[in-house]
Formats: structure tokens, C-alpha cells, sequence
């Protein structure tokens, strides 16, 4: 069954140009919901459209994939583009690039959806390329600011080092396999387990190497670290985007690729402590610079960062079908925390600023319960969405193996972080005195329609989407989906008291960092300022984002500039301007010289005549 | 019989001395006069043939070429007056306006 193709990626109709993509992407929406029902019911569906290159053996077509894992990206990807869409027309309404932001939108969701059904490595990496691109363009969307101009090659440049390894890693599978279609690959991949690949004299188990590689495109594209650094700067695009791709889609590619690729993974257990640890390591790290940010938007980027280490994590842990589980409720609350900063941003005439802001929960009483509803789902409160998606992995983690339990305490600890920043956003935005701007405050005034209905829905789904992965037998619908993809051969395991117990923990935790949050922030709000001063070395840390930033560019940034104006002053200057310009001057060198020869007397010109016509006549006599 | 290559010789020496006195000479008169030594040269050749061959034709082109020489003569001095008048001089190596 053939699944509309995501969108068009039309030219501009100015300000009309949401009359083709709203449909069109709703269209998308109808046509995910109907092959979702049609692979619960009769299994995988497979299609291909375009057989793109032939090469002895090797056959590389794009088509269309879609079985279970597929299905949810599906359904996620159109729900959540299809609100932003919608969103975008309220809160671009007037933007000069109102319609180009729209042809951008149907490239990213066009592309995101064939990323998603590609049965072949390679159109995932086209894809992956893709929205890549896409998010290029979107950053940079006021593109006239220098800031966001930077930020997006900053994403894409980051994002290449990722896609670098993510290519190797394929090279690799090719060089082993011959082929790069996934079910191939499963099949064969296993067969090389034991081998190694000799790289510049050192030999490498050749698996582990190729999932290490494959990896790093996930490292890049889903923000971990190292390579989390651009996430944050991507917030200077637009909101709506910051929702769509830096949320709920683009970013969740790497987490989707390594569970589609998990049979993969799985053959080197090497690879996989390695990405369980990077997600741990990375959402503990994130949730730490969350605490002290201003912005609201960088607030919920580190955020966003933070919750893929955990999905990353529970990949890593063997619990991919919980990854992709949080992936879905964390795309639903976190594109409504990110619409809701939207909504508050437009409302504020551009402010995004926390200490400009407080006491907003009368004058925008939408965003404010729809933004509690996003808060409460990301600390993982019951019976929330969050709460389900993160007590999965949390349950996971302890169950892992012998380290177990360090990943389930550095998983709590986030929690309990993750739930302190949540609030204090809240806090600090809604509640308490006002220190808005009194310009501002005169205009503020909630959304209009357009924006607050994307806010309902997925407040909405925020609640409900956890309730399908119940960790109840028969009323796991997340595991009874997604079980046959991700981990075939494993049966449900019945309730055990150490499920209530960890869930009872996770509540605990999330309710302590609530209630930490409270304290500080609306009880003893003078607190912050005190704790913050005596810890100020710790909170200068926080703050400045662990120095990461500065760090590569002291390693990477400057000396890169210093060579290339090395390079550019010897090469560029001196060799080629020169050559360039010596070739005119050593023309010019030859006609001085040869101007000698228009002396303008008669007699010159005679001789010469003379000269040639005798010497004509001897070589005619000696050759005859 | 005086050998026809005496009168070739001749003819050869003759168109020589005229074409050095064209490179050579500054006067333009000069110039004039050896082309005509050069025309003369060729005429003593046409003879020389004629009579060794014992064909009347060359001495009849004899006439012909004459006449024209004459013609020419006329020609180039008028167009050295007309020079003179604009420039001055009858030296060649100051007709450069044609120089670089």
C-alpha cells in the first residue's frame, strides 16, 4: 500500500503558500494513518519506486518500506509536521519568507518520510543528508542574521563529521556484504562476526568498527556528545522549526537508525556499551546546563538534548523498543513545550529572555496549561506520557546486566534534574511577580487560534500517548507493535514487584525535583541568586555550557582559520594571482619586444622582403 | 660570340647594386633611381635572352618595360613632391609615422 509521499517541495505563492502545504501534509497525515492500520493488520509492505543505479552486482533503488517501526515514524513525523504547519501560519503570519519557509517545511517533512521507509542504507543516508540540509535552511530562515547564519553552519558542519562516520560505517558494510539493502545486510552481516579489518596496520574487528562508525552518524544527527554542540544554536531558527526538527523529527533519526539498524548493533556488544554509555553520559551532562540557562528556548534544547542520551541509552541497553517508545511521547510533549516558548515569544514581541518574563499564566491562559500539561510530561509524572516512555528505560537499566544500576542512577539523578528545570521554567515564566517590560506588557496577549489548537492537541497527546505502552501484559500496545521489529523471539515478561518498585522510585524522584523546584522558585525565590554565589564556580560551569564550545574552538575553529589564511594568503595571493596576472604581464613583455619590429622605416621593411625572398630562393635551390 | 653568362653577369651585378641602393641610400631620389637601375637590370636580361635565343620577343618587351619604367618614374616623383610638401624632408628615415 503506497503511503502519499510526504510533500511537495513548492516554489512561493506568497502569502497563500499555506493553502498547498497544510493540506498536503495533512493528506501525508490521512495516508500514515492508513498504512498504520494496514501494517497492524496484514504485516510489511514493501515498494520500490525508482531503480536508481546498477553496478555489476550491486542494485541501490528508492522505495518504500513499511512495517511496524516504520508505521510510528510515520504517524509521528505527519502529526507532529502537519501541527507545526498549522502553527506556522499564525506565528510566521507576515514574515518576508512566509512561503519559502513553507517550500522548506515539505522538503523536511518529504524527506523525513523517506528516510523512514528506505529499505536500503543508502536512501537512508540521501535522506539523512536531506534533513540535514533542511535544517541548514531553516536556521538560517532570517538568514540576513549574522547569528543565524553561523548557527546553521554550525549544524550542518557538525553534523558532517557525524554523516563522515555514518558514510565509512556504510563503505564498510558494502565492502563486507556486497549489498546495502537492509534485509541483506541482516542477513549477511552475522557471517563476519569473528573477522577483522586491517586499517593502516592495526586490525579491527570488522562488526564492531562498522556499528562504531555507523554510530558516530547518530552521535551527529541526534546531539550527543561530543557532537550536541549545535543543538543549542539551532534554536536562533524559528519555533516552529525548533519543534519540528530539533524535537520531535530530525534529530530522532539517529535514535530511528539505530533501531532500525539494531540487528546490527547487536552483533557487537562493544558498540553497544559504547552507545549506552554515550546516552547516559550525554542526558546527565545536558540536564546540568538546563539548570542555569536564561532563554527559554536554550532551556528546552538541553532538554532535548538530555531526553535522546536517554533514548540513545535505552538503544544501547538492549531496550530499543522503550527508546522508540520515549521518542513518540517525547515528540508529542516536547514539539508542545517547544510551540508553547512560541506562543510565549510572540506573546513577549521577541523576548525570550527568563528574567524578563514572570507572572504570564493570567494573561495567556492556554499556553499556560497546555506548557503545565508539556512540564508535567517531560519530569515523567503519572499518568502522563513522559512517565510511561521514561520508567520503561529507567526499568530497562537496572535490568541490563552487572552496570545496571549505574545507568539507572545516572538516569534518576536526570530525572530528578529534568523535573527541577521543567518547573522552573514554569515558575519563572508564569508565575511570581512580573518583570516584564512595560511596552511589552501593554500588547501581551494569548495566541490566536491557529497557534493554541497545535498547543490542545498535543497537550492532549501528551496525556494519552503513554497509556499504549502500559507496562501491563495485554495492554502493552507499544510492545505488542514493536516487539516483532526490534527484538523478535522475546516474549512479555509478567509484572514483577521490581517493576512497582522502580516505578514508585521514578514518582518519587520526579515529585522531589518538582517540589525542589517550587521551593526555589516561587516559595524562597531569593534562593537561586544565594546557592548560585556560593557555588559559583559550579554555576559558571552550567552556565557556559561546560566550556564545550570554547574548547573546540580552541582545538578545531582557530587553528582551521589560521590555516586556511595561511593557505589563502601563499596560494591564493602569491601563486595563482600571480600566475594569473604574470601571464598578462609576460604578454605584454612579448609585444614590447616585438613593437621593435614596427620601426616604421621604409628600408627595415625592404631588408626584410630581400632577406626572405633570398633565402626562399637558396632553400629552393638546394632542395632541387 | 660574347657567352650569355657574361651578360647575366651582368644583369645580376647590376639588379644588386640596385637593391642595396634601395636598402641603403637615405635620399629618396636615390631610392627611385635604384629601382630604376633594377628595372634597367632586368631589360639587360631580356635582351641577353633575346639574342642568344634568337627571338625577338624579349628586345619587343624591352620597349614595353621602358615605357612603363617612365610612367612609374613619373609617378614616384610626383608622389615625392606631394611628400615634400607635407614633411619637409627627402630623407626616408624621417617618413615614420608608421612606427610602433
Amino acid at each position: 500500500m503506497v503511503i502519499g509521499l510526504g510533500d511537495l517541495f513548492g516554489r512561493g505563492f506568497g502569502p497563500r503558500a499555506h493553502w498547498i502545504a497544510v493540506p498536503a501534509v495533512f493528506g501525508s497525515l490521512l495516508f500514515s494513518l492508513i498504512a498504520f492500520g494496514s501494517v497492524l493488520s496484514g504485516g510489511p509492505h514493501d515498494l520500490t519506486l525508482y531503480t536508481w543505479a546498477v553496478s555489476g552486482t550491486f542494485q541501490a533503488s528508492i522505495g518504500i518500506h513499511v512495517d511496524a517501526l516504520t508505521a510510528v515514524m510515520l504517524l509521528l513525523v505527519t502529526i507532529v509536521s502537519s501541527l507545526v504547519h498549522l502553527y506556522t501560519v499564525g506565528y510566521m503570519h507576515g514574515d518576508r519568507g512566509y512561503a519559502r519557509f513553507f517550500a522548506y517545511l515539505g522538503l523536511f517533512t518529504f524527506s523525513m518520510l523517506m528516510l523512514v521507509t528506505a529499505a536500503n542504507l543508502l536512501q537512508l543516508y540521501i535522506f539523512w543528508e536531506a534533513v540535514g540540509l533542511c535544517s541548514y535552511l531553516l536556521i538560517a530562515h532570517w538568514y540576513e542574521r549574522p547569528p543565524a547564519a553561523a548557527a546553521a553552519t554550525k549544524a550542518f558542519v557538525v553534523n558532517r563529521v557525524g554523516d563522515f562516520g555514518f558514510a565509512l560505517g556504510i563503505f564498510l558494510v558494502f565492502r563486507l556484504v556486497g549489498s546495502l539493502d537492509y534485509d541483506k545486510v541482516f542477513a549477511e552481516l552475522p557471517k563476519h562476526a569473528g573477522e577483522t579489518i586491517s586499517i593502516a596496520g592495526f586490525d579491527l574487528p570488522a562488526v564492531t568498527l562498522i556499528a562504531l562508525l555507523l554510530f558516530m552518524g547518530a552521535v551527529g544527527k541526534s546531539a550527543q556528545l561530543p557532537l550536541h554542540v549545535w543543538l543549542p544554536d539551532a534554536m536562533e531558527g524559528p519555533t516552529p522549526i525548533s519543534a519540528l526538527i530539533h524535537a520531535a523529527t530530525m534529530v530522532t533519526a539517529g535514535v530511528f537508525m539505530i533501531a532500525r539498524l539494531i540487528p546490527i548493533f547487536n552483533l557487537s556488544a562493544a558498540a553497544m556499551d559504547v552507545i549506552a554509555t554515550t546516552g547516559a553520559v550525554t542526558a546527565l551532562f545536558a540536564a546540568t546546563i538546563a539548570l542555569t540557562q536564561n532563554d527559554i528556548k536554550r532551556i528546552v534544547a538541553y532538554s532535548t538534548v538530555s531526553q535522546l542520551g536517554y533514548m540513545v541509552m535505552a538503544c544501547g541497553l538492549g531496550a530499543s523498543i522503550g527508546g522508540i517508545f520515549h521518542l513518540l511521547t517525547h515528540g508529542a510533549f516536547k514539539a508542545l513545550l517547544f510551540l508553547g516558548c512560541g506562543s510565549v515569544i510572540h506573546a513577549m514581541a521577541g523576548e525570550q529572555d527568563l528574567r524578563k518574563m514572570g507572572g504570564l499564566k493570567s494573561r495567556l491562559p492556554v499556553t499556560y496549561v497546555t506548557f503545565y500539561i508539556g512540564a508535567l510530561a517531560l519530569a515523567g509524572i503519572p499518568p502522563l506520557a513522559g512517565f510511561f516512555s521514561k520508567d520503561e528505560i529507567l526499568y530497562r537499566a537496572l535490568l541490563s546486566g552487572e552496570v545496571g544500576i549505574v545507568f539507572y542512577g545516572v538516569g534518576a539523578v536526570t530525572s530528578f534534574l529534568t523535573a527541577f528545570y521543567s518547573f522552573r521554567l514554569i515558575y519563572t515564566v508564569f508565575h511570581g511577580p512580573s518583570r516584564v517590560d512595560p511596552k511589552v506588557a501593554a500588547s501581551l496577549h494569548e495566541s490566536p487560534s491557529v497557534m493554541t489548537i497545535p498547543l490542545i492537541v498535543l497537550a492532549v497527546l501528551s496525556v494519552t500517548v503513554g497509556w499504549a505502552g502500559l507496562p501491563i501484559p495485554g495492554l502493552n500496545g507499544i510492545a505488542a507493535i514493536l516487539g516483532p521489529v526490534l527484538a523478535p523471539g522475546e516474549t512479555t515478561e509478567p509484572v514483577s514487584g521490581l517493576l512497582w518498585l522502580v516505578m514508585a522510585g521514578s514518582v518519587a524522584v520526579s515529585l522531589a525535583g518538582w517540589m525542589a523546584a517550587r521551593y526555589f522558585y516561587l516559595t524562597r525565590p531569593e534562593l537561586p541568586k544565594q546557592w548560585a554565589a556560593r557555588a559559583a564556580a559550579l554555576y559558571r560551569l552550567s552556565l557556559n555550557k561546560w566550556y564545550v564550545d570554547e574548547l573546540y574552538d580552541r582545538l578545531f575553529v582557530r587553528p582551521t582559520t589560521r590555516l586556511a589564511d595561511r593557505l589563502w594568503r601563499t596560494v591564493d595571493v602569491r601563486t595563482i594571482d600571480e600566475a594569473v596576472n604574470g601571464v598578462g604581464g609576460s604578454t605584454l613583455a612579448g609585444a614590447r619586444i616585438l613593437r621593435l619590429l614596427q620601426s616604421g622605416q621604409l628600408q627595415h621593411y625592404a631588408l626584410v622582403m630581400m632577406v626572405g625572398t633570398f633565402v626562399i630562393l637558396t632553400v629552393y635551390l638546394i632542395v632541387r | 660570340m660574347v657567352p650569355l653568362s657574361y651578360y647575366v653577369i651582368l644583369s645580376t651585378v647590376v639588379f644588386l647594386i640596385g637593391v642595396v641602393g634601395v636598402l641603403i641610400r637615405r635620399n629618396i631620389i636615390i631610392i627611385l633611381l635604384s629601382i630604376e637601375l633594377m628595372l634597367n637590370a632586368a631589360n639587360i636580361n631580356f635582351v641577353a635572352f633575346s639574342h642568344y635565343l634568337q627571338n625577338i620577343n624579349g628586345q619587343v618587351f624591352v620597349f614595353f618595360v621602358l615605357t612603363v619604367a617612365a610612367a612609374e618614374v613619373v609617378v614616384g616623383l610626383a608622389i615625392i613632391i606631394a611628400l615634400y610638401r607635407g614633411k619637409t624632408t627627402v630623407y626616408i628615415e624621417n617618413i615614420n609615422l608608421m612606427k610602433g
